[in-house]
Parts: structure tokens; sequence; C-alpha cells
């Protein structure tokens, strides 16, 4: 073996050996921001939003010597959390409230009322549950079960009444009995549906008429939902004024990425999110933990 | 955000941009492929299937047809197109049941929330209309009220629904055919709860449904809204419970629905129906072209004119049905014979009709618009309770209407012979109608049958080709 061959040999192995240390020491290179870029349109946030992330990300990271891709990522989730707009009041505690859960079919509404009244009932609170959903099959009777289970009554009529008297009712037998927060289910609907838009519209106006206690509405989303999500948010905000979002299935793979543009774009609030379909699968919202989790796993690295 | 335009605009402008420069280049068709790409993932198609399919899709670009092309834009588009129809076409988008085998068993499983049971009872709405005894079987023991909604909307469809002890889904699930095979019915229908595929024990519990009632065909049921982690759901369940197809639910919104062709190209299975609301005859099966278009955000053309045709066809389904009841009055001849006018007169509409040409010079030129205006004469002649009951026309009175509209009697016997014959088929049709359950066409398939075969008699308006009595 000649001399050239013997060095080359050697530099190869040392290069092999820097390349480790670099993957050791999660030293940032040109992969590491295509798979940061992959991780955020795997996670739903958009291409156009992943890309434009992870170009600032690029230049903040020049400007600040950001050199570990533990450095970055963290980073980027700080980055992310702030564009998650931050609660201002929580309804399920600044009481008394009456909140509306709307959103399309599926998305978890039912169930995420069933865990609330139970949180609710814990905390020492009075709930109330309204029976808003009067035209599925059989979601009077979900719902019902979700009563029994936390304990808190339904108000309810019968199927294909008008739900907008179902809210008239719900609030007037708060009233009579002191509840300090009540909790109306409806019934769900895809925001391209302008009559059952106009329904909905009817259902919260009425109640924000009614009702002598502050009104909220918050918008169920579920966490696999991919870009449709934010046309959704849209139409849903502009026809009933959300007020605030709730998450679910986020005991899933997915990672509900498509609400950083949801909240960001609406200026809306994460309240709680879904993590299972038992009473007590409800967790309050961590805008950084879930920044976190969109940027990928931390470990390894 | 920016407002997403087609697929088709974004090229143009790309390709606009380069105009006067000549041959393409690879960098032009990069460019292009960009856009291609940003499309995909706005409709929410996979990551990986993205990348797979714009590189193959690049290849095929890079042609000299496309590269000297004068309209490149089109070219691609029609690539991106034909390769996507491609992808997401499959052999045997019917469902499959065994022959020899009752009852056939059709399993359904996805998410939570995906549309189970709203697709279960579309399937048996489907089914039965196809003349099959179908039986829902509630295994969804899981999400509270399950089998309350699926007995709810049995009993709107009239399909019986098993629920046996509502605790244990395989129990409930093997009972059911039993039950089935009982009361003669030839398909069972097993609706399943929704779960998550990295829930061990409700992936075991699928296994073992599947396993008890062997299924002739296990249908996946999947939201057109679901963002990128389709991939791995549709990849778990596949492994796990496999299955033969898949029904794409919700896609009465506007979600672009790239989740097909992850669907397609991770797992391989095709998309068999799509759901597009919350009534049950809402399951129609899947048009890969259409879907494409969507996906590239081209628009559904075709399914806009259907749309726009319905509402046009309720119309004429509720004149047909007035008919059915009521008979065919003089009224309703010259209604048909103003819609022919509107529509460029008797002699092009028979045009167009094959072998009407020859029709027309047999009749020696006698079939023309003057004929129409001679008819509608006689008509206007007649008094309102002649037009709605002509069998009361006696001779007296067809000499008064011959005087009135300066026709002969002949004339105005052909026209009462004609207005006979269109009655006489209308009677045959109404037997038919009643044949097929509905009073007065009921059912919708019903409706639409009726609907077709009032059109090949020239009446439903619209196209109106066909067998004119005059
Ligand atoms: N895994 C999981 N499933 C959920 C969650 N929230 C709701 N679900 C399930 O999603 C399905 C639809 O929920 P439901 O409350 O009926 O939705 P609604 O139509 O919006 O009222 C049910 O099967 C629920 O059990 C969650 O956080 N995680
Ligand atoms: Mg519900």
């Amino acid at each position: 073996m000649g001399l050239r061959d013997s060095l080359m040999k050697g530099l190869s192995r040392s290069r092999e050996a820097i390349s480790e240390i670099f993957y050791m020491g999660g030293e940032v290179d040109e992969s590491f921001w295509e798979d940061l870029e992959d991780t955020l349109v795997m996670g739903d946030m958009g291409a156009e939003v992943a890309m434009q992330v992870t170009d600032d990300l690029r230049e903040q990271a020049a400007r600040e010597g950001l050199r570990t891709a533990r450095q970055l990522r963290e980073a980027l989730a700080q980055r992310l959390s702030q564009e998650l707009t931050p609660a201002k009041r929580d309804p399920f505690r600044a009481l008394p409230s009456c909140v509306l859960f709307v959103g399309i079919n599926g998305a978890g509404k039912t169930t995420t009322v069933g865990k609330l009244a139970s949180e609710a009932l814990n905390l020492g609170i009075k709930p109330l549950i309204g029976a808003g959903d009067t035209f599925r099959a059989a979601a009077i009777e979900q719902l019902q079960v979700w009563g029994e289970r936390s304990g808190v009554e339904v108000i309810t009529r019968e199927r294909g009444a008008d739900p907008a008297s179902v809210c008239y009712e719900v609030i007037d037998e708060a009233e009579k009995r002191g509840s300090e927060l009540v909790l109306i289910d409806t019934a769900g609907r895809l925001h391209t549906s302008p009559e059952l838009m106009r329904e909905l519209a009817k259902v919260v106006n009425v109640t924000r008429k009614r009702a002598n206690m502050p009104v909220w509405v918050v918008l169920v989303v579920d966490a696999t939902t991919g870009q449709n999500g934010l046309n959704q948010a849209r139409e849903f905000n502009q026809a009933l004024d959300l007020d605030g979002l709730i998450v679910t299935k986020l005991d899933g793979t997915a990672k509900g990425g498509i609400v950083v543009a949801i909240s960001h774009e609406l200026k809306l609030p994460i309240w709680r999110i879904g993590v299972g379909e038992g009473i007590d699968d409800l967790q309050p919202f961590d805008a950084l933990e879930f920044s976190r989790a969109l940027v990928g796993e931390t470990e390894g690295l | 955000m920016a407002v997403f335009s087609s697929l088709s605009d974004r090229l143009q402008d790309t390709f606009d941009r380069l105009r006067g420069k000549g041959r393409l280049t690879e960098d032009d068709i990069n460019a292009a492929m960009r856009e291609i790409r940003m499309a995909l993932l706005e409709a929410d198609v996979n990551y990986r299937v993205v990348k797979n399919f714009v590189s193959a899709c690049k290849e095929k670009c890079m042609t000299a047809d496309v590269l000297d092309s004068l309209t490149p834009a089109q070219n691609v588009v029609r690539i991106v197109l034909d390769q996507l129809t491609q992808l997401l076409g499959s052999t045997e988008s019917k469902l499959v049941l065994a022959q020899n085998r009752t009852p056939n068993v059709i399993m359904l499983v996805g998410l939570q929330g995906s549309g189970k049971t709203t697709a279960a009872a579309k399937l048996a709405y489907l089914l039965k209309g196809q003349g099959r005894s179908p039986l829902l079987a509630a295994c969804d023991v899981h999400r509270p009220a399950a089998a309350d909604q699926l007995e709810t909307l049995g009993k709107e469809i009239g399909v019986p629904v098993y629920r046996g002890d509502g605790v244990d889904a395989v129990k409930v699930a093997s009972e059911s055919i039993r039950y089935g095979i009982d009361h003669l019915n030839d398909v069972v229908i097993v609706d399943t709860a929704g779960r998550l595929q990295i829930d061990e024990e409700m992936m075991a519990e699928a296994v073992n449904i599947k396993n008890a009632v062997k299924p002739d065909q296990v249908l996946m049921v999947v939201d057109a809204m679901t963002g990128q982690d389709i991939v791995n759901v549709v990849r778990a369940f596949a492994e796990r419970v496999d299955f033969d197809g898949v029904i794409m639910s919700k896609l009465d919104g506007d979600a672009r629905g790239g989740g097909a062709l992850s669907v397609r190209e991770v797992t391989g299975k095709p998309i068999k129906f799509v759901s597009q609301g919350e009534k049950p005859d809402s399951l129609e099966v899947f048009h890969p072209d259409r879907m494409a278009k969507r996906i590239l955000g081209m628009g559904d053309v075709v399914g806009i004119i259907e749309q726009a045709q319905k509402v046009a066809d309720e119309q004429d389904v509720l004149n047909a049905e007035r008919m059915l009841r009521e008979g065919f009055t003089m009224d309703d001849m010259l209604d048909q014979m103003n819609q022919i006018r509107k529509m460029g007169g008797l002699s092009k509409l028979i045009g167009m009709i094959p072998g009407g040409d020859r029709a027309l010079a047999q009749m020696g030129g006698n079939l023309d618009e003057s004929q129409i205006t001679r008819i509608e004469a006689m008509i206007r002649s007649m008094t309102p309770e002649e037009r709605r009951q002509p069998k009361k026309i006696n001779g007296q009175r067809r000499k008064r209407i011959a005087a009135g509209s300066g026709r002969s009697i002949q004339e105005v016997n052909q026209l009462l012979k004609q207005w006979s014959e269109m009655n006489k088929m209308m009677g045959k049709m109404k037997a038919m109608a009643n044949d097929m359950g509905g009073k007065g066409g009921g059912s919708r398939k019903a409706r639409r049958q009726m609907q077709s075969m009032m059109r090949n008699m020239g009446m439903g308006g619209g196209q109106g080709r066909g067998n004119f009595p005059f």
C-alpha cells in the first residue's frame, strides 16, 4: 500500500469518526433542516408555514450562534408556542358561564362536554348540561350516558326539537337552580352547509340574548384534521364569532399542527386537549409542551 | 395565507414567466413540480407520498413532447392528472361478495368519529335498494349510545339491527351472523367501535371480531379531512386487521381529500365508495378522475354540473310524478313543445337523434316548426277542462276546436291520437313505478329510474332526445 492510499484511508476513517461525533452531538447539517421541515409538515402545520418557520429559524440560528440540534429544536418550540394565542380567561373557571360546543361531525363535542362536566363537579362547581344536538340519531342518549357518568343532570328535549329552545330551557333551569356552568352540546355540521350554519348561528344568538351570564362558543377540533381545518375554523368563526378551541384525540399519533395556524390566524386560545375516550382524559393546554411535540422528539440528539 | 388557486392557474403563471425562452429546461420543470408539490400538500397528501409522486411526474414531464410544447402548462397538468387518476383508480371498486355464501358479511373499521355508523346505514340502504335483505350488527359496545344510533338509523331505512347484550363485541358479532341466518338476511353489516391504530387492546378486538365473522369484505372508513397522519393509521389497520377497500366520508365538505392518494399509495387498497352527507342515499361509487381533479384543486367540474343537473331534475321529477298521478294533459304536451322550441327547433333536435335525419326526410319535410305552431293553435282552442281531460273531447267539440284553430278535423283527431298514445305509456310507467315499491315512485332510486324513462320518452325536459309523438 502506497503512502497516498494509506493517507486516504486514515482520512476517511477520521471523516467517519467526525460525522459520528457530529451525529452524537446533534450538530446541524443540511439534512437537519430538511428533517425539521418534514416534521412540521407531517404534523399538519402546512407546507407554507413549515417552510417559513424553518427559514426564520435558520436566520435566527446564524444570528444567535445556535449550533446543536437540541438548541435549535428548543428555539423552534419556543417560537411556535408564541404563535399560539394565550388564554386570558378560562370559561370553565371564570364563573358563572355558559359554553356552547360546536364543530364538525365526529370531532368530539359530546365526549368533551361529558369530560368537562366531570372536571367541574370534581372542583366543586355546579354544572348543568344542555342536549342541543337534537338532530343526530341517539345523540341525546349518548349525552345522557355522559350525564350519568359524570353525575351531572342533562336537560333534553325530544329528537327533532328546535335546538334553540333547548338552550332557552337549560338556561332557565340553570338560573332556577343556581348552576354556575352551563355546557351545551350542538349537532355536528360541515362548515360548507350554509343552511346548517345559519341554524347554528341562531342557536348561538338566542343563547347570547337569553343568558345573563357570559356565553362562550368553543370550536372542537379533531387533531387528525389536515389543512381543511383552517377553512372549517374560518367559517365557524365568521358565522358564530368563536371564543376558543379545544383539540381532541391527541392520544393518537397525529400532532394537531393545524391548530397552530387556526389559533394564530383567528387569535383563539386553546382551552383544553382531549387525550382519550375516558372521562378523565382531558388536560389543560400547555403551549410549549404542545409545540415541543410538534417539533419532534429531542432524545438521542 | 394565500387563497388557493387552481393548479392549472399556478402552472400557467409559472410557465408564463418563462415565455419567449423557447425550449423548457429541467429547471423550468422543477419550478412546475414545486407548484404541484404545494398543491398536493395543501390537499393533505402525505409528505412522503408527495415526494414519490412528484419525482415520477417529473420523469414523465422531461420528455421532448412536453419540453418543446407550445402549451407546456396544459401538458404538465394533463400528465399529472393522468398519473393521479391512474394511481387513484382501481380495477375492483365494487363490493365483492361471495356467490355461494349466505349471509355475506361486511365489516366496517376506522378511527373514532370517522363516520362508520352512518356509513353502515348507508351501505345497508344501498344493498336494500339492490334487492338484498341486510342486517345491521351493532358491535360498537364502547361509545355510549352507539347501538341506539344504529338502531334509529336502521328503523329509518327499514333495516333490522342486531344488538345482542351490548357488552361483548365479539359475541354480538358472532351472534349477529346466526341471527341473520335465522331471519333470512343475505348480508350482515358489522359496525364496530372507532379505535386508534396504536390502541393494542382495541386493535386486538377488531381482529377477534374479524376472526369470528370471517367477513367477505372489510371496509375502512376514512374521513376526507384527515391530515398527514393518515399513512400511520391505514398502515397499522392494514397490517393488523387488513381491509379490502375504503369508504371516504365527509366528502360533501370542501376538504380536498388528498388522503385518498396516501391510502392507495401506502396500502394499495382501492377506494370503493364516497360518502357525501348525512342522508342514507348519499353513498356513491368512487370516481378516480373526479377525485384527482379535486385533490389538485381543479374543482370537481363534473360533480358541479351533475349537481346543477340534479336541481333541474328535481323539477322534472315533480312534473313526472304529477303526470303519473293525474295523467298527461294537453298542457303538458304544449309545455313539451315549448321546451323543444327553446332548444333551437324541432328539426335541429330530431337531427341530433341517430337516424333522425332520415326520419325527417321520410316524412317529406312535413315535420317542421309550422307543425308545432299548428298543434299549439289547436291546444289553445281547447278549454282548460278539455286540456286536462282530453277524453271528454267529443265530435262536437272537435269541430269547434278545428274551427277555432283554423285546422282540419283530421288534424285534431291526429293530435288526440298522439295524446292517447302518450297517456297509455304513462299508464305502463305507473304500473312499473308501483312495482318498484314507491307510491308514485317514493324511493329515490325508483324516481331516478322513472325519470330516465320519462326522458327517453322525450318528456323529461332538458335533453329531450327521444321518440316524439308527432
Ligand atoms: N381517542 C380519542 N377519541 C375521542 C376523543 N374525544 C372523542 N373521541 C371519540 O370520538 C368519537 C366521536 O366523539 P363524539 O363526542 O361523539 O363527537 P361529536 O360528533 O363531535 O359529538 C367517539 O367515538 C369518541 O369516543 C379523544 O380525545 N381521544
Ligand atoms: Mg355529538
